[in-house]
């Protein structure tokens, strides 16, 4: 494989990962940054301090502790392989490495967005006669919609930068497990590689930024929004 | 359709322990900051759960301490207009007028959206977005969305509170129109203005430190001498009804209530017309002797019915003027100077204002 089809195999890769990465994850964040938002339970802490962890632990603990239960000699990762699913050096373990490592700041937007909606527009809701369900459905859900793409385009980037958990877990295979971030590591590790990374640089680059831009933006439609102008 | 409420509820030191029924028209529910208003009508909503108590709404239970029932917010079909509107920033002014009308049940009674939208004049609002609508129009579109939901019954909190007098005036008559309208739909009106509340209401229920204090019809209470610390000096009075016999080329108005004819200026309403005459207590003074040489015009040959000392240098006086009862307050030091006790004759001098259309609705 030549040095440029390396380069696009792996942002085509990372794009991949990172689009799998983030439809799993938006539904299981938005659950997870609701319960926080708005009810109080036993343990609520604990679970806002695991969804966190990932932030602050070393991505290479991460990964390892992934290793370690989904390995294909661990139970859940054996389990898991005996109905096709494999996730051990696999660009499916660099999906879920992508969720863990992203999860943290996908619930993070929407829970922002959700303490911004004033718990007593729901009430009022509940006094015309609408459930749960349908409060969610057509007052909050509404309202939060801006923040839940922005937490969205959040874990879409962490994605694309993923790295740490990533090689870990699943390694760096070119074609398989090597997304944009091991690329260019593996090129640093060649001398004289320096010119090839450099162009994988510039995409990881535009990618993050474009992101955080379009991020930015619908933080501040969710403010408009809210405003009700 | 009648709401019987029974609540006890602690918290933060503070106790709630209070009964009422609630009948047809307008019932108030009148107290200061911190009498437990809010709390009741939340209650009543289902938005919050006493600790003990029993709430029933023609017939059905929506909350039973003792057997454990408590019918969800959602399921009680009670339409409430909160003081602050609450509406849907999301949604245009029409989509919210319409948010509730689907769950109402098949055949509930109930106003059809053209009737709501020009009950409460809402025809050029429609497609406005609410962060661009004035307080007073949001409170319309407030009350319109909850009459569209087809509730069994209305409660508003405070729907007046947060706006300015111009804009209660351009209100008030939406609420009147909805009292005495085909729609008949009961209401549990909370507030801590009198003046609405002697405007609008049929029934009044006073609270103070979570207990009712008063009850009864409007007359009834406003003319009761105990009421007047807790509605306030200057605010107490009588409400009584007046018929409009002529408008004078002067600018006075000539109303009959039961004792004789008044003199007032400023009345609005059509010759026949029925009207609510608020006499406040304040305005009200006594004389042992026809007044003669005295400017004011209003005059009325009443009976002591009852002496009240207040806690300060004042009393409430209970004077029976024909088949009413109106209050006035005078000093103690005037009671005994001038020797009242009940069952005397004396002559009442008062300025009344005229205050709403419409009857009492005793």
């Amino acid at each position: 494989m030549s040095a440029d089809a390396a380069a696009w195999e792996a942002l085509r890769l990372s794009l991949w990962v990172a689009c799998w990465a983030t439809l799993l994850a938006v539904p299981f964040a938005l659950a997870v940054a609701w319960v926080l938002a708005r009810r109080d339970f036993w343990g609520k802490g604990l679970l806002s301090a695991v969804v966190h962890l990932p932030l602050v632990l070393p991505p290479v603990v991460t990964g390892y502790m992934l290793l370690i239960a989904f390995g294909r000699t661990a139970p859940l990762g054996r389990a898991l392989e005996s109905i096709g699913i494999t996730l051990a050096f696999h660009w499916s373990g660099a999906v879920l490495a992508a969720i863990i490592m992203g999860f943290p700041l996908m619930v993070r937007a929407m829970r922002l967005a959700i303490e911004a909606v004033d718990p007593k527009l729901e009430e009022a809701a509940a006094t015309l006669g609408a459930s749960d369900l349908s409060i969610f459905g057509r007052v909050t859900l509404p309202l939060i919609a801006p923040g839940i793409l922005a937490g969205a385009v959040m874990g879409f980037a962490k994605a694309m930068g993923e790295f740490g958990a990533t090689i870990t877990f699943v390694a760096n295979i070119p074609g398989q497990t090597q997304t944009l971030p091991s690329a260019i590591w593996a090129a640093l590790q060649i001398p004289g590689g320096e010119s090839q990374a450099l162009g994988m640089v510039v995409m990881a680059s535009v990618a993050a930024l474009g992101a955080v831009l379009i991020s930015e933006a619908l933080a501040r439609r969710v403010a408009a929004r809210i405003a009700g102008t | 359709m009648t709401l019987e409420v029974h609540i006890d509820h602690r918290f933060d030191g503070f106790a709630l322990d209070l009964s009422f029924a609630a009948g047809a028209g307008i019932t108030a529910l009148f107290g200061r900051s911190g009498a437990g208003k809010t709390t009741v009508i939340n209650a009543v909503a289902g938005l919050l759960k006493p600790q003990g108590g029993r709430i029933v709404l023609g017939g059905e239970t929506l909350f039973d301490s003792a057997s454990r029932r408590f019918v969800p917010p959602a399921a009680r079909r009670l339409g409430y207009v909160f003081q602050d509107a609450r509406l849907f920033p999301h949604l245009s002014v029409s989509e919210n007028l319409t948010f509730g009308a689907r769950y109402a049940p098949a055949g509930a009674k109930g106003a059809g959206f053209d009737d709501v939208v020009a009950l409460l004049g809402l025809e050029a609002l429609l497609s406005r977005a609410p962060g661009t609508l004035s307080g007073g129009e949001k409170q319309r579109v407030a009350l319109g969305r909850a009459l569209l939901s087809k509730p069994k019954m209305l409660l508003m909190d405070e729907p007046l509170a947060s706006l300015d007098g111009p804009r209660k005036q351009e209100i008030l008559p939406y609420l009147e129109r909805l009292r005495d309208g085909p729609l008949g739909l009961p209401i549990l009106y909370v507030s801590h203005a009198v003046d609405e509340i002697a405007r609008l209401a049929n029934t009044l229920v006073l609270l103070k430190d979570g207990k009712v204090q008063q009850a009864g019809p409007l007359y009834d209470v406003m003319a009761n001498p105990a009421a007047v610390p807790l509605l306030g000096v200057r605010e107490a009075g009588a409400v009584l009804e007046a018929e409009v016999l002529a408008h004078d080329p002067d600018g006075l108005s000539r109303l009959k209530i039961s004792a004789g004819v008044l003199a007032l200026p400023g009345v609005q309403a059509p010759v026949g017309a029925k009207v609510r005459l608020r006499v406040l207590a304040q305005d009200v003074m006594l004389s042992l002797r026809p007044p003669e040489g005295l400017s004011a015009l209003n005059v009325l040959r009443v009976t002591i019915e009852g002496i009240h000392p207040g806690d300060g240098p004042g009393a409430a006086i209970a004077l029976r003027a024909g088949g009413d009862t109106i209050l006035a307050r005078i000093t103690a030091r005037a009671v005994t100077e001038l020797g009242l006790v009940p069952g005397m004759s004396c002559y009442a001098i008062l300025k009344a204002t005229s205050v709403a259309p419409g009857n009492i609705g005793r």
